[in-house]
């Protein structure tokens, strides 16, 4: 047996975020110097009152009435978020119910960030590869806005809210091949929200502003852009190079590279660096910014909606997120 | 890659500061452009270039491009 996608669609909040709103909060920046450099026009942002499991099931409605899939043929699902309703319960229960999934599925909640989507895919293999589901729902949903301080001007440029419904089945329109995942808990320093877990459950109101300007502080979202870059640079080139060696392909095999989508700046920098032509290396950033665990998804539906992706392509999809944690694998559209 | 070339390549680096402005005696950290963004640049810059890896610490602790060049040298 294999395990394929069956049917891909996204949600972005209502609420837009443009480079013109960030330049008026910043004066220093503008919306040349952001589009140049980071190749993002606008980004949206979810309401007060709106949570990433708002996201998601919008997300999962899209699927259902797009591709006329019966939601009572899910028998899994898997909710992706660092960004739970609650500490708990299980996020993912309260989404089957919202969804009115039956009550025979199996359901849980992964914290991960931008890797989430490539390990839920391998969960959602597995489960179809062991005879345990036979249509596992995969929702990936962030809100980081909720994690970002207002003067964050860095990281409210780069990120954006949104969700992604894959659904996986036995049979559909890309083979999922073989995965290569990493994890190294080294790096959890360099991005990270110190506060509101069990470790430190009460805010430290701790805030400082870095050597640039940028607010550092326990409560909300720190990112060492530094250190990640290091990250990125170490990793990605032996995470490909081990997707390719797990499928048996070589690079000039892929049809279409659809990585994670953080920035014009890093993905110049991992095209480059891996001497892919530009017209392979696909970009999905600038209506939306870096969804997180979203963004490859997300940049398959948009690249199967303008023809980038065709049937019998082979595509390469690879994501570096925080923990470290980052994977791999190879689909055959 | 001689001094001359490495401050050379650090100033492509910026956009906005002129090129005249960058020799081994600038102290980088004071320039207006000094930042996130451009920390970033050199680090890649450095890989691609160099093939050494620094830190956003690196050059922090560094003062002129001088001192960061012969900093690399030693990596």
């Amino acid at each position: 047996m294999k395990a394929f996608i069956k049917a891909l669609a996204y949600t972005l909040p209502e609420k837009v975020l443009t480079n013109a709103d960030l330049a008026l909060e910043f004066p220093e920046w503008n919306e040349e110097k952001i589009m140049k450099k980071l190749g993002i026009a606008e980004r949206h942002v979810v309401a007060d009152d709106e949570t990433a499991s708002d996201l998601a099931v919008t997300a999962a409605e899209k699927l259902f009435a797009e591709n006329k899939i019966n939601r009572e043929t899910v028998d899994y699902l898997i909710f992706c978020t660092q960004s739970p309703d609650y500490v708990l319960p299980t996020t993912a229960c309260l989404i089957q119910q919202r969804l009115g999934l039956g009550n025979h599925i199996g359901a849980i909640d992964v914290n991960l960030g931008c890797s989430g989507w490539i390990f839920g895919l391998s969960l959602a293999k597995g489960l179809v590869l062991g005879g345990m589901a036979k249509n596992v729902l995969l929702l990936t949903a962030e809100t980081y806005s909720k994690h970002l301080h207002p003067r964050d001007k860095g990281n409210r440029t780069i990120f954006g809210d949104g969700a992604a419904a894959t659904l996986v089945g036995s049979e559909g329109i890309a083979e999922i091949g073989n995965f290569s995942f990493g994890t190294d808990g080294n790096g959890a320093e360099n991005l990270i929200v110190k506060t509101g877990g069990a470790r430190q459950r009460t805010k430290l109101d701790d805030l400082q502003f870095d050597n640039f300007g940028n607010p550092k502080s326990s409560d909300y979202i720190y990112m060492n852009g530094a250190e990640i870059l290091n990250y990125t640079l170490d990793r990605i080139p032996g995470l490909i190079g081990e997707v390719l060696q797990k499928n048996d392909c070589a690079l000039e095999d892929i049809d279409l590279h659809v990585y994670h989508q953080a920035n014009k700046y890093i993905a110049n920098l991992q095209r480059v660096k891996m001497k892919i032509e530009p017209e392979k290396y696909y970009c999905c950033f600038e209506r939306m910014g870096n969804t997180v665990s979203s963004t490859i998804p997300i940049a398959l539906k948009e690249a199967l909606n303008d023809g980038s992706i065709k049937a019998g392509h082979k595509v390469l999809s690879v994501a570096q997120g925080l923990g470290y944690s980052w994977g791999g694998v190879m689909l055959r559209f | 890659m001689t001094l001359d070339q490495f401050v050379q390549q650090f100033a492509e680096q910026f956009d906005e500061t002129p090129a005249n402005q960058f020799t081994p005696a600038t102290d980088y950290k004071s320039l207006e452009e000094w930042g996130s963004l451009t920390t970033l640049g050199v680090i890649t810059m450095v890989d691609a270039e160099m093939g050494k890896r620094i830190t956003g610490s690196n050059l922090l602790a560094c003062t002129t491009i001088e001192e960061l060049y012969n900093f690399i040298q030693r990596v």
